[in-house]
């Protein structure tokens, strides 16, 4: 009989530990050993001394912590290739979040855990696609866990962004969009819908397209926004991160229509805070129809929920006949508030 | 066309603050939806769509068939909005394959389709549409579309579409029906004008201009004629044969809120007059109006606190007969003989004020200091009623506003081109140690001026409470405002009424503003309601 997860995975006030392997998944302050699934700061922490992730994940943290505190050593590790840690299997699959995402998945002694970090079910031009991996133990996040959360078509949304910039050609669309991920993926979006122009950028946007062009992911000509004349910038399309869209920075621009990008916008009061005139349902994670249909996929008999709204999935995965079990990780979830 | 069209209009009206933006998606939507959709859509946005079969129970009823009770509880407790909950959480079928669902559609089957059938109806739709559709359809359908546009404004955007003056589409608005194919057919040139049939009809009002130095020193005196400015709502009253109605300033019709000057109206004309609360003979403080607007339904109680009249001082018709054209003079002497053959209950006719000299009428205006009267109106003896507002017939001449030194306790930020600025204030003053908010205002600043507010209230920031900041008790704004009215809905005890910042006293330490004493004496009228007569919200 395989020992149960719960013997050699357990929660630390550091995060999720693996204690036959001696690290940490995403741990949320400085440890000796940690393994990394992606990019967003609530899950790569600076400190560590060894990080094991993929080598986009790493590429990401030096570029947002520098190269002094992404990790005193740093070990790449493609998807799919198996390491043995002490006796625990390791390897990563595309998580479909962000560029570099992985789950990362664990074997001891015949029992599998699979920690998947952030990930989504949707085509991503910029990322690799989520991979399900079977196990005994799905560790999920839950942060769009209500099932009032069904993402639309991304393009759809496009599509709508598109009409309104039709229907208001002298106004600038400015786009709030969480700087890592969702920039790049809303301008492969465009790109794809035929919008070839010069797209406009905040500049906090863009030094991680800079780093996704480097890694392969091509996304057309981007100009920073601060150097364009209003004028010229009517009938734009610019991006920055969702604080900018309705502040001081935005008086930059010549009437500016502020759109934001988030699975938040899905709920209507969520989406008139802030004064969104155009809210896109784009969402980097799964939604609440992904969620469920995942877990069942991999087949686990017991789901771990990280963070999130792990009430009504716990409820759900219940009544399915899944034991599921709240983590209740401190601190993940806080950089995305805002997707 | 199909539901989701209106779904995206419903949407972005929703989402558009400006009325600016607003106008150009609804006439977007006239330009580019045909017959009948974009007429469904008109009577949908002007309120005029009104299905008494689908009731929210039932929709509630639908969903809880559907859902889990606790994923449901859930939903519903984040999301907050019934409507909204069921929209998003509805199971989408994946094998639905009808094809687009029409407005017109909708709209024939409810209009003919039995009660006992609704349920299912309701579902095959719902069914066959993504979560933005069906929240549009289920507003639809259960009136209510809450998107920020009136019927007002529908019309305003019909009317720049078709570039004619919305005047004349109120004029045929009554004679015309859901979905309005007349009414287009006119608006293209492809039909006749369609006969409003003796339907009351909205006739836009004549404004005043406010006057200024420049203005009155050419004012000869025996042209003109002087009443009070009132300080009540703007109304019109129209009945006649075809039936009554009371309307608002910018044609809502508001009757409804008001079903004693409706009961009143048994004449025949169209006249224009201020709507006040009055107590024997008193006008009471604008507070107390405020009680009775925007509301659907009266309670006898309401009725009975806040009893509603109107003060007229105009007639547009007698009957029939149009009289805008007249001069003011003779139309004057028509509404008096007109009131003494009628005597309507709840009105009375607004005194013209006797005056020799523009230096006697200024003394007048100087004395005035009660608080149902803001200032002066002067009219021109010869002016024809004419809709809008035009320049030299009429003027508005507000007595000259009192001012407090209050101390910024809270900022918020505007909406549209001003979202990224703090530019709502509410102020305080002293009472013993202690800062009183008294008021809120959000003009009078210069642009530079609002620059710098927003800098200083974002160094000064001690606190946030969502899009609210507190500030430092650090910074005097001297507030104009109109009249200082008892009120027993403000902490303060105090209304002040249009309140603007005139000035930044940045050269005045916060100590030395003004206390809630000072402005406590400049209250002119004590009449306000016990506060235990005050009614819940």
């Amino acid at each position: 009989m395989p020992p149960h997860p719960e013997t050699w995975l357990r929660v630390t006030p550091s995060g999720l530990f693996c204690e036959p392997g001696g690290f940490y998944i995403d741990p949320q302050r400085g440890v000796d050993r940690a393994v990394v699934t992606h990019g967003h700061s609530d899950h790569a922490r600076p400190g560590h001394t060894h990080v094991l992730a993929t080598a986009e994940t790493l590429a990401v943290m030096r570029e947002r912590m520098g190269e002094d505190r992404a990790g005193v050593t740093q070990q790449p590790l493609g998807y799919g290739q198996v390491l043995d840690i002490n006796g625990v299997r390791l390897w990563l699959r595309p998580a479909g979040h962000v560029l570099g995402s992985a789950q990362v998945c664990l074997e001891w002694q015949g029992s599998r855990v699979v920690v998947s970090g952030d990930y989504k079910r949707r085509p991503d031009p910029t990322c690799a696609p989520f991979e399900p991996e079977r196990c005994d133990v799905f560790v999920t996040e839950a942060t769009f866990a209500l099932p009032v959360f069904i993402h639309p078509p991304a393009d759809h949304e496009i599509a709508r962004l598109l009409r309104s910039v039709e229907l208001f050609p002298e106004r600038t669309h400015v786009i709030g969009c969480y700087a890592l991920g969702k920039a790049q993926r809303l301008i492969a979006l465009l790109r794809q819908a035929g919008w070839d122009a010069p797209i406009p950028l905040h500049g906090a946007l863009m030094r991680i397209c800079r780093l996704y062009e480097e890694l392969g992911v091509p996304l057309g000509e981007l100009v920073p926004a601060t150097v364009q004349g209003k004028q010229k910038l009517a009938g734009a399309i610019v991006l920055a991160p969702p604080s900018a869209i309705a502040d001081r920075w935005a008086r930059r621009l010549d009437d500016p229509l502020p759109c934001l990008a988030s699975g938040w916008m899905q709920v209507r009061q969520r989406a008139k805070q802030g004064g969104v005139e155009l809210p896109m349902v784009i969402s980097d994670h799964a939604d609440w129809p992904e969620l469920l249909a995942t877990c069942a996929e991999v087949e686990a008999g017991e789901v771990w929920v990280t963070h999130g709204r792990e009430e009504a999935l716990i409820h759900a995965l219940g009544l399915r006949g899944v034991r599921g079990r709240a983590l209740h990780l401190v601190g993940l979830g806080e950089e995305e508030e805002d997707e | 066309m199909s539901v989701s069209a209106f779904a995206e209009l419903l949407e972005r009206l929703t989402f558009t603050p400006g009325r600016l933006g607003k106008l150009a998606l609804m006439q977007n939507w006239f330009a580019t939806q045909g017959d009948p959709d974009r007429g469904i859509g008109l009577a949908a946005l002007a309120g005029e769509l009104v299905f008494r079969t689908a009731k929210p129970a039932l929709l509630r009823d639908l969903i809880a068939q559907r859902t889990d009770p606790t994923l449901f509880a859930l939903s519903y407790d984040y999301v907050g909005d019934l409507a909204e909950t069921i929209a998003l959480l509805w199971p989408p079928d994946a094998g639905s394959n009808l094809p687009p669902l029409s407005l017109t559609e909708v709209v024939e089957t409810l209009e003919t389709a039995p009660k006992a059938e609704l349920p299912q109806i309701l579902t095959s739709w719902l069914n066959s549409l993504d979560a933005g559709s069906r929240l549009a359809l289920i507003k639809l359908v259960t009136g209510g579309l809450r998107v920020g546009a009136s019927a007002r404004l529908a019309k305003t955007a019909l009317a720049e579409w078709a570039k004619v003056d919305v005047g004349e589409i109120e004029e045929v608005w009554h004679g015309v029906a859901p979905p309005y194919r007349s009414l287009f057919a006119w608006l293209e040139g492809q039909g006749p004008r369609p006969d409003p049939n003796g339907a009351p009809v909205f006739r836009p009002l004549m404004l005043a201009h406010p006057l200024e130095a420049r203005d009155l020193a050419a004012l000869n005196a025996p042209d003109w004629r002087a009443e009070w400015k009132w300080d009540g709502i703007r109304v019109q009253l129209t009945a006649g044969p075809g039936g009554a109605r009371l309307w608002s300033r910018s044609g809502e019709d508001i009757s409804g809120g008001f079903p004693e000057i409706l009961d009143a109206m048994t004449f025949h004309g169209v006249a224009d007059g201020e709507l006040l609360v009055l107590r024997d003979g008193e006008v009471a403080p604008f507070a107390d109006l405020q009680q009775r607007l925007n509301r659907k339904v009266v309670t006898a109680k309401m009725l009975r606190e806040f009893p509603a009249a109107v003060r007229l001082y105009d007639l547009l018709f007698d009957g029939e007969e149009d009289l805008r054209a007249l001069p003011f003079d003779e139309r004057r002497a028509r509404l008096e003989a007109w009131y003494a053959r009628e005597h309507p209950q709840r009105m009375d006719l607004s005194p013209l004020i006797p005056f020799t000299s523009m230096a006697e009428l200024a003394e007048i205006r100087a004395g005035t200091r009660a608080a149902s009267i803001e200032g002066l109106m002067l009219k021109r003896g010869d002016s024809p009623y004419t809709p809008g507002r035009i320049r030299g017939p009429w003027w508005k001449w507000k007595r000259d506003p009192l001012s407090i030194d209050a101390v910024l306790m809270y900022a918020q930020r505007g909406h549209g081109r001003r979202s990224s600025f703090y530019s709502d204030y509410t102020f305080g003053l002293w009472r013993g140690e202690e800062l009183v908010p008294v008021g809120k205002a959000y003009s009078g600043y210069s642009d530079v001026e609002l620059l710098w507010l927003d800098k200083w209230i974002r160094n000064h920031t001690i606190n946030r409470f969502g899009p609210v900041r507190e500030v430092e008790r650090g910074l005097v704004l001297e507030v104009a405002f109109d009249a200082a009215q008892y009120s027993t809905r403000h902490k303060s005890g105090v209304a002040l009424r249009f309140p603007r910042i005139s000035r930044l006293r940045r050269d005045k330490p916060v100590e030395e503003a003004d206390r809630l004493e000072t402005l406590e004496a400049l209250i002119e009228s004590r009449i306000a309601v016990p506060a235990e007569d005050t009614p819940s919200e």
